[in-house]
């Protein structure tokens, strides 16, 4: 069983703000859900490469041209909030 | 005479021979929907008539209206995947398949509920709360195309747009009675599409028919270089492997997927349809996919992972809701993304990116993560030794029937294993079709699900063709 620590680490490593009655639900489908995963620690895999992609695709190139691309107003305009042209966020340094 | 029950390729040829025009076409759907949506609930969000009506020229190729899944970017129009998190965002490009839909002159009519960023498979997981299955309305529509779905089984739709990641196209179209197909990995273009696993998704069609199937993946596939995922193979016109012959052919049956918690009528209705394609020519033989029982734990550390990575993008910064924390806990930006992130996301969105999250995290990143890409390879390998026997496989497209609104809501892990016999596809990469094959007791329809090698959808085409000339379920229509 996951334990309600770690899943408030793991909660703040995906950079969300968990309530402590959301803690308690996702300790135990989480826990039901890593149990289930468990099952592969059955297979032996040594040896077999990892497919991370089921493509033989590597290095794809395109033509180095200049394209339309948007613009910053375009970009901006759907902000939640800007300033100078930027994104703007919570002062980060002081 | 009503428009609206048709076919996408019954309409064009009453539009060639003058019956009907692409206008009545429209004003038809929308008087279907006014009629039955309060009871389907298909739809995020119907376009405004008088524009649709604008943007149709009767000259095109294919003036017919579309039904898009609401993870796909239409320039302008809010998309949302049925997320709070994107309330109010009008993305400033389309995606690729739009941009081909209105070359040829789609038009969009509505934008289909999905569960929230396509996680889940019956769409109860949106912020627009449930879409309900035409055929029986306590029942869930599938998902997470599940609003693409419902639209087209209840005539609100001729047609529609889905994604699939594993089974959200197929799932749905096996529980409403119609026609999904998830295109070979890289066949059509994911540029635009909201990305839930990247090396997994694929935009597909859901549509009445196996022709029209035909007819829209003739619209949107092909080469992108806008995704370097997009595969540059030569697109075939599919219409032409609408044929009704499957002599000689080769098909597989994975012993592995006729497994205890199959439900016998949807056992009875797949027995059935082998021996409607055993009639007609086609050779069948047992298969073994021997990694079949390991595919839904490493579907869910793989496409957890790739969205964990892919949802870190959705922080209040750039686009969609920014939350406002009340107090400094750590530092005023930090605060910002995880309070934005607590309200934006919905349950499952958040128990997703927390499962991915922990599998690439370090320590478990060996354990979990490149064990679950070590098994994609013995999963896609047990498919490449079978195709190099047998040109497709043939199994149900889901264990049951569809179940009721709220019966695996408190439970994730038994919704999960409803996706046992599509998350394999999307692991191996290859194309699968869900077409109708009856219907339970209760007048529940039931999907036949057959796969093959990449890049041969015309093969499940065919087949899917002749089953569906020999048969006929295609026809049947809600009680709506």
């Amino acid at each position: 069983m996951l334990s309600k620590e770690e899943v408030r680490y793991i909660a703040s490593l995906s950079r969300i703000d968990l309530k402590d009655q959301e803690i308690e639900v996702f300790q135990k489908t989480l826990t039901a859900i890593l149990d289930y995963i468990e099952k592969l620690k059955k297979l032996d895999v040594s040896g077999i490469a990892p497919t991370s992609h089921v493509l033989p695709l590597q290095d794809v190139f395109r033509e180095d041209r200049t394209r339309p691309s948007l613009t910053k107003v375009e970009a901006l305009r759907i902000a939640p909030a800007q300033a100078k042209g930027s994104f703007k966020v919570p002062q980060v340094i002081e | 005479m009503n428009l609206f029950p048709l076919t996408a390729h019954e309409l064009l040829d009453l539009i060639k021979s003058k019956a009907a025009t692409p206008q009545n076409i429209f004003q038809s759907l929308s008087e279907r929907t006014a009629s039955v949506e309060g009871q389907v609930k298909a739809f995020a969000r119907t376009r405004d008539e008088k524009t649709v009506l604008a943007e149709i020229d009767p000259a095109a190729n294919v003036p017919l209206p579309i039904t898009i899944k609401d993870n796909i970017c239409i320039k302008g129009e809010e998309t949302t995947c049925a997320s709070k998190i994107l309330k109010g965002f009008r993305p400033p490009y389309s995606a690729t398949v739009i941009e081909k839909l209105r070359q040829k002159g789609c038009v969009v009519q509505a934008q289909a509920n999905m569960d929230e960023f396509a996680f889940g498979s019956s769409t109860e997981n949106s912020a627009y709360g449930p879409t309900r299955n035409p055929w029986g309305l306590d029942r869930v529509p599938g998902g997470s195309s599940g609003g693409s779905a419902a639209a087209v089984a209840a005539d609100e739709a001729i047609w529609a747009l889905g994604s699939d990641t594993g089974g959200s196209i197929r799932q749905p179209a096996s529980f409403c009675g119609i026609v999904g197909l998830k295109p070979t990995y890289g066949r059509v273009s994911r540029y635009g599409l909201i990305a839930f696993a990247s090396s997994l998704d694929q935009i597909g069609p859901l549509t009445k028919d196996v022709t029209d199937c035909a007819l829209l993946m003739n619209l949107i596939a092909g080469h992108d270089e806008r995704d370097s995922t997009s595969a540059d193979v030569p697109v075939p016109d599919y219409t032409k492997a609408l044929i009704k012959d499957v002599k000689g052919m080769k098909i597989g049956i994975p012993k592995e997927y006729f497994i205890e918690g199959m439900d016998p009528e949807v056992k009875q209705a797949v027995d059935a349809a082998v021996e409607v394609l055993r009639k007609a020519g086609a050779v069948f033989t047992e298969v073994s996919l021997p990694h079949t029982e390991y595919a839904v734990a490493t579907y869910y550390i793989l496409a957890t992972a790739e969205a964990s990575s892919n949802l870190a993008r959705f922080d209040g910064v750039q686009y969609g809701l920014r939350a406002q924390p009340e107090k400094t806990r750590k530092t005023p930006l930090i605060d910002l993304y995880e309070e934005t992130r607590d309200k934006g996301f919905g349950w499952e969105a958040k128990r997703r990116i927390m499962l991915g999250t922990y599998a690439l995290s370090s320590g478990y990143y060996d354990a979990y993560y490149l064990r679950g890409l070590k098994v994609r390879t013995l999963i896609k390998n047990d498919f490449d030794s079978v195709f190099k026997e047998f040109d497709a496989v043939i199994t149900p497209t889901s264990p049951s029937t569809a179940f009721k609104i709220g019966e695996k809501a408190a439970d994730p892990l038994s919704m999960y294993l409803s996706d046992i016999y599509t998350i394999s596809a999307n692991l191996a990469g290859i194309p699968a079709i869900s077409i109708p094959c009856g219907f339970s007791k209760e007048k529940l329809p039931i999907g036949l699900q057959i796969l093959g090698k990449p890049f041969a959808e015309e093969t499940l085409l065919r087949i899917a063709y002749t089953y569906e000339q020999n048969t006929g379920w295609h026809k049947e229509r809600t009680s709506l």
